[in-house]
Formats: structure tokens, C-alpha cells, sequence
């Protein structure tokens, strides 16, 4: 009787912690996915109809995330470009301010926001504030067109990855502040992309999770930028050797 | 048979053991009750061990009679199938893409079955994964171009196509740190020609002037530099190994089959045909392909509907079976890994100079991986892959340390050479079919930018086998015509 029921256990185990080796970006990698999540994993491997459906939920999802970031050419034919690159901001619950202005344009909680936005028309962004959302690659090409954005923010947003920030260099001129803190797929492969970043003053790589080497990426970040102050906090160097937490130290000085 | 063998090492262990009780019997030392009594336990595990020997036998007997599926040869599982729709010749990155592209197309699950033969399955001397691993827009071809943007805009995405449910996810390890070439007074108008190409099919570049480029990267030397241009986007270098393993897995997970061995021989019909001029040609057609199994006399005809060659740097081989010259050879290129702790750090891009030379970064501790194309009369031998250190210390050396100065004080730690599919027509892909065989598909000839080129390369060489034409990249400038009419198409390089 409960030899099966073992035999089970063993395979949801077993696919969770596959589950937990597909997502190497998951915060905490020691919890395992709910129940549900893990018994669907088994049946992956014994039904390909699971395998289909479970394939086709993700894909949906993909095609979700695509969709909110797909480009805004309509409104763009209506309004102007700078219209639809903060309509696009507020669909996607981040927030913005306009050069020239001192209040934010922001989504609250429901989803809901001012449309006072429309009446500035053909003024440029000056600041971009997309934390938290699922901009990726290609919804950066909303906002290709703003040539006196100075500070953007893509804190913690799941989507955005080496590409995007590769992608960074039509701001090449005017971005000064940039924020990638807390994103869970860069690597430092994308970090030297930011080379293209002529004017960049500050730049916050916090808590990165795929970056291997921490301190000595740091190290040759601020060599590569050497007129920007990098803030590099919510890395844990105990293990490692003691010249990679003085950087950190420096970090948080600076 | 096996079971007949261990039947006689019973026997005979058994009949050892007869010996050995009748000498202590003999010998009358020990209790006679003692010795007997062993002997009959043993005795009874003998007839006990036969009794199980004969039923196993019983059972293979059973096995063996007509309806079953056993026979008395061994069979080598590892024997392709006897029939396959298509045989891709060459399991390196090209071979693996067309698998997948082909399987991505099929309308129903297992509508086309597809066989991968490769040679050598540990790569040790695959052009692949020999390769420094770059990818660039900087062509002149559109054609190359295109087929580049594609190829990013593949890896960008890699993980919605070559993810496999259950699996870890792809890691290419992109860095995207951009080429750099750099132009001598005699070139510059070539780049600015080839700049204003790249820029109209959609690639991002930038022209920088020596000051800017002075500016950029401090610790390059910008003396004889007149013009530089740098890839902002899609471009770098990634992980080969890991885009060849994504290729296959995700391939074989969608049901196409892999086979270790060689292809030998072709079966082809010859049909004669008159051309529009009224000359009699031979029009082949491949009905079977041989596949030798590796380190054995073994073989497996396989009937197949048609072939792709992507047998990259010996896909001459397969055409010449059939008395068609393919202008594709092997040539040696060597990598060195240098050592430099002092030398360009983060921003470091790959680096293509207009004397030939060319350097990447490799990780993050003062490694770089360095090496030139030879001149055309210095050809090195390619019957193996020695790597020729001298060549390094003469000709690579000082080009590096005249252009990086920190270079001067580097160190050799490791070197390899590989093979590049030349193409001694243009230097450029062959995509599409023969037209004097009916069913043999190329996709061979890159001469170093196979690697990059392989993901639209695997789309285009899918669509023309399942759509009939191209239909995403037109890609019929690269076709099989040029080689016959010997009208190369050449890239305009700056080196």
C-alpha cells in the first residue's frame, strides 16, 4: 500500500527539484512549487497531453508578456511619439515625469491613472520610473525615441535581461541614472553593454543573482566607467575573499 | 548465448568441486559425515542452478519461436533505421538546426522522420565547438546580414525555442560586447560602403573616428587607425558547446533520431536529360545512404527521400561519390588563449584589425583568445589539428602588441586549432539543392561564420525542403547557381 504512494512522493520530489533547476532565477531556491505545480510535473513525464497543455499555459503566458510590450504604433499615429511612450509607462503600471515638471505621472495599485498625461503633448520624459514591471526587450522600443531621458529604473523586473540592456544604447547620449537592481536574469555579459552609455553617472547593480564573481565584476565595472559612481549593496562576500567585501564597503560609501 | 556460456562455467566449477571432495575423502582427515555432507549441498545447488539454467533456456526458446521479436544475431541498437524521410549528413551546429527547424515545421507529430548521422559524437574535431564563438552584423553581403540579424534575434528568444519542458533553461552566455573593426587608410572607403549596407538592412553600428575611439577604449594604440566601426546590438560572443547541445536536445525531444556513424556510400539512379541548349545531362538521384557504424565493418543502408549535406569542413566527400565537385575544403585555423593580467578589461570588444588579427576576452581573469587567418601560400596541412606555436610568436604577437600595448607582456596558456569549411569559390554559404541531383540539399561552405549563421541557416534549409522555397529570408543569392557558373560572391572584408 504505501509503496506506490512512496514511489510518488519520490517523483514529485524529483520534479520539483527540477522545477527548482529550471528556474535558477527564483528568489528563494530551497522552497519547493506548490503541490499542484509538482504533481502536474509528474504527469509531464508519463502524458504527452499534459506536456502539451502545460507547454501551451506557458506559451500564453509568453504571449501575454509580448502583447502588453508589443509597440504602440497606433497610438503613436494619434498622439506623437511621446504620448504613446508614457501611455505605454502607465499601461504597464510604471511612472514617469516630464522634462520640465515636477510631478510624477504614476499607475496606482487597481491599475488606474490620470489621464491628465494627454495634455502635455510633444514633451520629451525625463524620467522613467518601470520598476516591478514586465518590460522586456522588445517594449523598449516604445521608448527608443526619447532622446532627454535621464534616469531610468527597470528595478526587479523579471523580464529584462542581457539583451535589453545591450539594447540601452539608443539612450547612448542622455541617460545618466540607471537602476537594474534586483533583476534576476542579467549576467555579466549584459553588463558590459553599458559601455555604450556615454553619459551614465550612476549606476545601481544590487543584487543581482546571476552575477558569479560580484566583487571583481564591480572592480571592472568602475573601471570601465570611471565617471560613474556604482552602487553594488545586497551581495554577500563572506565567503569569498576579503578584498570583495571592501569593494562592497566602498560600495555603500560612495 | 551468453546464458550457454555461464551453463559450461557451472559445469565446470561444479565438476572442480567433485575433485576437491573426493582428495578429502582420500585423505580421511577430516569427519567423512562433514565432507558429505558439504558435497550433497553442494550437489543440490548444482541441480538447483541447472533447474533455473533450464528455464531460463525454456523461456528462450519461447522467445525464439516464430512471432517473437527475438533472433538469434545481435542486434546493434545503435544501427540507424533502415528507412528515414531525411538524412541530415553532419551533426554539428547546422546539421542539429536543420533537425529542429524541420521537426518545428512537420503538421503532426512524427510527420517527418529525420536521422542525424554525425561521426564523431564527442566533437573533438568539430569545427563547431573549435571555434572562437563570435556572431556579427559587420557583412557586406546583405544576404549575410540578414541571415545574422536573424540568427540574434534566434538566441534573443532561445529559451521559447529551444527550452524543453522539465529542462534547465538555455544559458548561451552572451556577451554582448560588440565587434570592432578597424580600417586602414587603403579600406576606409570600404567600411563606409559596407557601414551604410549594414545600416540599411537594420543592424546597428556605429563609425567612430580615432579620437573616439581613442576615447572609448584607452588602451588601444589608434596609430594607422583612420575609421573604426562598433556593433552597439547583437553582437558578441556566446558558449558554441551550448548552442549545439540546445540544437540537438530540443531536436531529439521533438522525436528526430541521432545516429553515430559515417555515411560511405550513396545509392543513386542516373536519368538522362536534355537541357534548354539540347546537350545531354546526367540527373542523379540518391536512393539510399550507407551508414558505416564507427570502428566496425557494421553497416546500415537507409533509404531515404532526400540528403542534406551540412557535413561542413569534409562535406566535399559526400558529392564527390556522385562525380560532383563541391568547392569546399578543409582549411586549419589556430586559436591562442593568452594570458594578460594587464590588458583590457570589461569593455574589451572583439577586436577584428585591418592586419588580420584578431582578439576577444575569455571570462573575467585577464584571458584573451587571439589568432589570424594565414596568407593564401602559407596554408597549413590539414591531415591533423597540431597547433603551430611558431606561427603565433611571428605573425600574431606583434600585430596584437602594435595595436594593444599591455599585449607586450603576455603569456601562451593554451592553443587549438580547428577547421574552417572554406569555400575557395567566395568564402560564403552554399544553401539549397544541386541542380543536377534531385534530392540533395547543401547547407555547407560558411568559411568561419557557420556558427553564427546556423539558427535562420536550419529555418531556411527547413523551408525549402518542407515549403518548397524560401519564405522568411530569400536567401537564393546563396544558392548552388553561383558555383556553377562560377560567379563568386564575395564579401568586401577589410581584411
Amino acid at each position: 500500500m504505501s509503496a506506490p504512494v512512496m514511489a510518488l512522493r519520490r517523483c514529485c520530489q524529483r520534479s520539483a527539484l527540477l522545477m527548482v533547476a529550471r528556474r535558477p532565477w527564483s528568489s528563494s531556491s530551497v522552497s519547493s512549487p506548490p503541490l499542484h505545480t509538482r504533481f502536474l510535473l509528474f504527469l509531464t513525464q508519463r502524458f504527452y497531453d499534459v506536456e502539451m497543455l502545460l507547454s501551451w499555459r506557458s506559451q500564453q503566458r509568453r504571449n501575454g508578456i509580448q502583447r502588453r510590450n508589443a509597440y504602440f504604433g497606433y497610438t503613436r499615429g494619434l498622439y506623437g511619439a511621446d504620448i504613446a511612450s508614457a501611455y505605454y509607462i502607465l499601461s504597464l503600471r510604471g511612472g514617469f515625469r516630464y522634462v520640465g515638471q515636477s510631478d510624477w505621472f504614476r499607475t496606482d495599485r487597481r491599475g488606474k491613472f490620470n489621464w491628465d498625461f494627454l495634455t502635455h503633448k510633444d514633451t520629451p520624459l525625463e524620467e522613467v520610473d518601470m520598476s516591478y514591471t514586465v518590460i522586456n526587450y522588445s517594449g523598449l522600443g516604445n521608448l527608443k525615441g526619447q532622446k532627454s531621458l535621464r534616469t531610468l529604473s527597470v528595478r526587479g523586473c523579471p523580464e529584462v535581461d542581457d539583451w535589453f540592456l545591450a539594447r540601452l544604447h539608443v539612450f547612448q547620449d542622455s541617460l545618466e541614472e540607471l537602476d537594474i537592481s534586483h533583476c534576476p536574469h542579467i549576467t555579466t555579459g549584459g553588463l558590459s553593454a553599458l559601455k555604450n552609455l556615454k553619459g551614465l553617472r550612476r549606476l545601481d547593480v544590487s543584487s543581482l543573482p546571476r552575477i558569479s564573481s560580484p566583487g571583481l565584476v564591480v572592480i571592472l565595472l568602475e573601471e570601465m566607467l570611471p565617471h560613474c559612481q556604482i552602487i553594488a549593496t545586497g551581495y554577500d562576500h563572506s565567503l569569498r575573499q576579503e578584498g570583495g567585501e571592501e569593494i562592497e564597503e566602498q560600495g555603500q560609501r560612495r | 548465448m551468453s546464458t550457454c556460456r555461464r551453463l559450461h562455467v557451472t559445469v565446470r566449477t561444479a565438476r572442480g568441486l567433485f575433485v576437491s571432495r573426493r582428495q578429502t575423502r582420500l585423505c580421511g582427515h577430516l569427519p567423512s559425515s562433514q565432507s558429505l555432507s558439504t558435497g550433497t549441498l553442494l550437489r543440490n545447488d548444482f541441480f538447483k542452478d541447472l533447474e533455473s539454467q533450464f528455464s531460463a533456456m525454456r523461456k528462450k526458446a519461447s522467445d525464439a519461436l516464430p512471432g517473437s521479436s527475438w533472433s538469434p544475431l545481435q542486434i546493434n541498437s545503435n544501427l540507424p533505421p533502415e528507412r528515414a524521410d531525411i538524412v541530415i549528413v553532419g551533426g554539428g551546429v547546422v546539421g542539429w538546426s536543420i533537425a529542429y527547424w524541420l521537426k518545428q515545421k512537420e503538421r503532426v507529430r512524427g510527420g517527418v522522420k529525420v536521422l542525424v548521422v554525425e561521426k564523431d559524437l564527442t566533437y573533438s574535431q568539430a569545427s563547431t565547438v573549435l571555434s572562437a564563438g563570435g556572431i556579427r552584423q559587420q557583412f557586406s553581403l546583405p544576404e549575410n546580414i540578414h541571415l545574422s540579424l536573424a540568427s540574434a534575434d534566434f538566441m534573443r528568444n532561445i529559451n521559447e525555442h529551444l527550452g524543453v519542458l522539465n529542462e534547465d533553461p538555455v544559458d548561451l552566455q552572451f556577451n554582448h560586447s560588440g565587434y570592432l573593426f578597424l580600417a586602414s587608410e587603403e579600406v576606409a572607403h570600404i567600411m563606409e560602403e559596407n557601414y551604410s549596407t549594414q545600416r540599411n538592412a537594420g543592424a546597428k553600428v556605429s563609425l567612430l573616428s580615432p579620437t573616439q575611439l581613442k576615447e572609448k577604449f584607452p588602451w588601444m594604440n589608434t596609430d594607422g587607425v583612420v575609421l573604426a566601426s562598433h556593433g552597439l546590438e547583437n553582437e558578441g560572443w556566446f558558449d558554441p558547446w551550448t548552442l549545439l547541445n540546445a540544437f540537438r536536445r530540443k531536436a531529439l525531444s521533438m522525436g528526430a533520431i541521432q545516429c553515430c556513424g559515417e555515411v560511405t556510400d550513396l545509392k543513386y539512379r542516373t536519368s538522362r536529360i536534355l537541357s534548354a541548349d539540347g546537350d545531354e545531362m546526367d540527373l542523379r538521384r540518391i536512393g539510399s545512404v550507407k551508414v558505416q557504424m564507427p570502428n566496425s565493418l557494421e553497416y546500415q543502408p537507409v533509404e531515404c527521400a532526400i540528403v542534406v549535406n551540412a557535413a561542413g569542413a569534409s562535406s566535399a566527400r559526400l558529392p564527390e561519390m556522385l562525380g560532383i565537385p563541391l568547392p569546399v575544403e578543409p582549411r586549419k585555423r589556430y586559436v591562442y588563449v593568452v594570458h594578460c593580467p594587464d590588458g583590457p578589461g570589461l569593455d574589451t570588444p572583439f577586436l577584428v584589425d585591418y592586419s588580420g588579427v584578431y582578439f576577444r576576452r575569455e571570462g573575467l581573469g585577464g584571458n584573451y583568445i587571439a589568432g589570424m587567418s594565414p596568407e593564401e601560400g602559407e596554408e597549413p596541412d590539414t591531415s591533423n589539428l597540431e597547433v603551430d606555436h611558431q606561427f603565433f610568436e611571428d605573425k600574431v604577437w606583434p600585430r596584437l602588441a602594435s595595436r594593444v600595448p599591455a599585449f607586450e607582456k603576455l603569456k601562451v596558456t593554451s592553443a587549438w586549432a580547428g577547421f574552417y569549411d572554406y569555400n575557395t569559390l567566395d568564402q560564403n554559404g552554399i544553401i539549397g539543392m544541386h541542380p543536377l541531383i534531385n534530392n540533395m540539399y547543401f547547407a555547407t561552405g560558411f568559411s568561419g561564420h557557420g556558427l553564427q549563421h546556423s539558427p535562420a541557416v536550419g529555418r531556411a534549409v527547413a523551408e525549402l525542403i518542407l515549403d518548397g522555397d524560401f519564405t522568411t529570408l530569400n536567401l537564393s543569392g546563396l544558392g548552388f547557381r553561383r558555383v556553377l557558373a562560377q560567379e563568386p560572391m564575395l564579401e568586401r572584408n577589410i581584411v
